[in-house]
């Protein structure tokens, strides 16, 4: 569906994937934030199942990607600002939030803005501080597909991760890269490769927003990851009193493990 | 930067999509002889159902053994995904059966497999798909022949049996200006010869029963989506995708270009098409051609080393009256081949001989190490005359259109010894020449 959202820049159109079932308000809702150049498609399976068993689901494009209107919003704290639009524009006034990576900060921020607005909160391939190398952002710059092929190979642990994502047949490397190219392509203002890329590494307000944070919080990270390695989550972790679950996968939960992930967010959603 | 990126093509062929197994610890991918796979428990089995979890259910629609090689394909093609279906008909039935019906119209080169043909003009025909045929090579009669109701524009990246070097950029990106997909039949080049989603395809398919098999063994087909069309974009520029973007009563209403931006189009392939059609590959095939996917880097590179021998000692022969093959300078796409094709133009092609039809008969009877047979890419070396076999369902006007004459001889060059091929072919020619 779409909404009219409030932004720093004015309103907006927001596309809002609902995980397969109209959206209700009236049901506990749940919103999942997707990271960067991605868009709502890598939580077909969650918001399905979300949508499917009893939830309301937000699984929105953010700014500037996917079928959302632009302009990209280029702070967490002005994306945390957006969710908090996106909710009253829904007609939401609490729900569980997830987030992956990039994702998973802006859940954070928007959890420590309005607590009273947050149920639980899930981060999945998170790290605080969401440092990114000044080689990656600089080949960003000069070659956007190319630092897109380097975060797909550092996303992803194995070429050849089961059951595959959202069904068998698919290649999780080329539907990501084909996934980000299209993201990235998508936006006509600007190298939203370096605008994600530096929201993420620009954000220093983490350890305070954690200390302002009320919910229960549960982590899941990839023993595997190489864009968010588990140990630069521990601090994160221990500001937010977190619970932790540790897979045996990359970046890219979602595709790699997303039985495992669910399994995680059953009891999250609970 | 100096940094990492995905593995590079022969590495793919060997490990794409596979992993050791889990519960074995098997290192070759295991043959998943099962036609179904047992639910943890009723909420499972609906999730499953219900595309809330990935997984496998019923062999004709998913299967572990054929998933490896779905995922192989696609990574050496450098796309998004891929469908195993029975057979490259049936690849080529699913992409247009998934976005076209009745009321539909397809764009197709004419230089296409008598089998292609007859599909698009016959049988699609009868459920109400129309196509119009152009020649490859004619820009402006692929832009002439596109209407409101096109879905899509098909050719083959070498069209059989003339070897036409389909123009893959320029007739993508007329097809982009019109919202249009471009599918390709890429079953003569092969993934190591040419990667259309590199020049601009949206779709192609494979015969996997010729060079991705390359041992004659199986039959079998593979559908590979780029994940790049827009379906949603172009359908609200345009109402011609309703089967991807609106919702679909026969799948809980689900729109399959909003669940995924860049697997829409297999989601519903696979959970219609395959649903519905049934035409699915069965592991063990899929098994067989895993096995095959492992060599090709390095039996393609032989092919087309054995193939430059045999059609240079042709070229040259006076019982020979002209060799189709885009590497040589007579090819009318031979600046096009050098740029779309630089590691060659395959081990397919087409001889007319310099003689009656009853020297071609002579001929083709005087081969001893060619096997006469209907199948190309075969470790074998093959020989056939399309004509009286592959495309004898075509009037003359339509063998003509498709590069065919009564005395054209297409070759599959095979892993033999060159030198042992020109000695079987020397003979075979001699034999032609007495038969005068």
């Amino acid at each position: 569906m779409d909404l009219d959202v409030a932004t720093p820049h004015g309103r907006a159109r927001v596309y809002v994937y609902t995980g397969g079932k109209p959206f209700d308000a009236t049901r506990p809702a749940i919103v999942f934030l997707h990271g960067a150049l991605h868009d709502h498609g890598v939580w077909t399976l969650l918001a399905r199942w979300a949508a499917h068993h009893g939830l309301a689901v937000l699984a929105p494009d953010l700014p500037g990607h996917g079928r959302s209107q632009g302009p990209a919003l280029d702070t967490i704290e002005a994306l945390a600002g957006w969710v908090l639009a996106l909710l009253d524009a829904a007609g939401v006034e609490k729900t569980v939030l997830v987030g992956h990576s990039m994702g998973s900060l802006i859940a954070l921020e928007t959890a420590a803005r309005a607590p009273a607005r947050v149920r639980a909160l899930l981060m999945l391939a998170t790290a605080y501080p969401m440092a990114v190398s000044p080689a990656l952002l600089d080949t960003a710059r000069d070659d956007p597909y190319r630092a897109i092929d380097m975060v797909n190979a550092y996303s992803h642990a194995s070429i050849g991760a089961k059951p595959s994502f959202p069904g068998p047949g698919m290649w999780l490397h080329g539907s990501n890269r084909t996934l980000m190219r299209r993201v990235q392509d998508g936006y006509a203002a600007g190298n939203l490769f370096t605008i994600d890329f530096e929201v993420c590494n620009r954000y220093v307000g983490g350890l305070e927003a954690a200390s302002r944070v009320t919910c229960p919080v549960q982590l899941v990270l990839g023993a595997r990851d190489q864009m968010t390695a588990p140990r630069q989550a521990a601090a994160l972790a221990d500001a937010l009193h977190a619970k932790i679950t540790t897979l045996p996968a990359g970046h890219s939960l979602m595709t790699e493990a997303p039985d495992a992930v669910l399994d995680v967010l059953r009891a999250v959603a609970a | 930067m100096p940094g990492p990126s995905d593995p590079g093509f022969d590495t793919l062929a060997v490990h794409a999509g596979a992993t050791p197994d889990p519960a074995t610890g098997a290192r070759a991918v295991p043959l998943h002889l099962s036609t179904a796979f047992v639910f943890e428990s009723s909420d499972h089995a609906a999730s499953l159902f219900n595309m809330e979890r990935s997984g496998h259910v019923y062999s004709r629609i998913s299967n572990p053994t054929n998933a490896v090689f779905e995922e192989r394909m696609a990574a050496l093609e450098a796309g998004a995904g891929a469908i195993a279906t029975a057979s490259g008909q049936a690849a080529l039935h699913l992409a247009i059966a998934t976005l076209a019906g009745a009321g539909s119209h397809v764009v197709s080169s004419a230089a296409l497999y008598g089998g292609s043909h007859n599909l698009l003009h016959y049988t699609l025909a009868r459920f109400g798909i129309a196509t119009t045929f152009v020649q490859p090579r004619d820009l402006d009669a692929w832009r002439a022949a596109i209407r409101p109701e096109t879905k899509l524009l098909f050719g083959e990246t070498l069209g059989n049996p003339g070897l036409d070097v389909l123009d893959v950029p320029a007739v993508a990106t007329l097809a982009h200006e019109h919202d249009l997909p471009l599918l390709v039949d890429s079953t003569f080049t092969t993934p190591w010869l040419m990667r259309p989603f590199e020049h601009g395809a949206d779709l192609l398919y494979h015969s996997a029963t010729k060079f991705l098999s390359g041992h004659g063994t199986v039959v079998g087909g593979v559908l590979v989506d780029s994940g790049r069309f827009d379906w949603i974009a172009a359908h609200g520029r345009t109402g011609r995708f309703a089967e991807l973007a609106t919702p679909y009563d026969g799948f809980h209403g689900m729109v399959f270009g909003e669940e995924s931006s860049v697997g829409g189009f297999l989601l519903r392939a696979r959970r219609e098409g395959l649903r519905d059609f049934g035409a699915c590959m069965s592991p063990h095939t899929a098994w067989l051609l895993l096995q095959g996917l492992e060599t090709l880097p390095l039996r393609m590179a032989r092919h087309v080393e054995n193939t430059r021998k045999v059609v240079a000692f042709l070229a040259s022969h006076p019982m020979v009256a002209k060799v189709a093959y885009p590497e040589l300078e007579s090819h009318p796409d031979h600046a096009l081949a050098k740029r779309l094709l630089p590691r060659g133009a395959g081990a397919v092609f087409s001889f007319d001989l310099a003689g009656s039809r009853s020297q071609g008969r002579a001929f083709i009877e005087a081969l001893k190490l060619f096997s006469h047979l209907a199948n190309v890419g075969d470790c074998r070396s093959l020989v056939i005359h399309p004509a009286s076999t592959t495309h004898f369902r075509m009037n003359d006007a339509a063998l003509a259109q498709a590069g065919i004459g009564p005395g054209t001889i297409r070759l599959s060059i095979g892993l033999e010894d060159a030198d042992d091929l020109i000695e079987d072919l020397k003979r075979a020619l001699s034999s032609a020449k007495k038969a005068a």
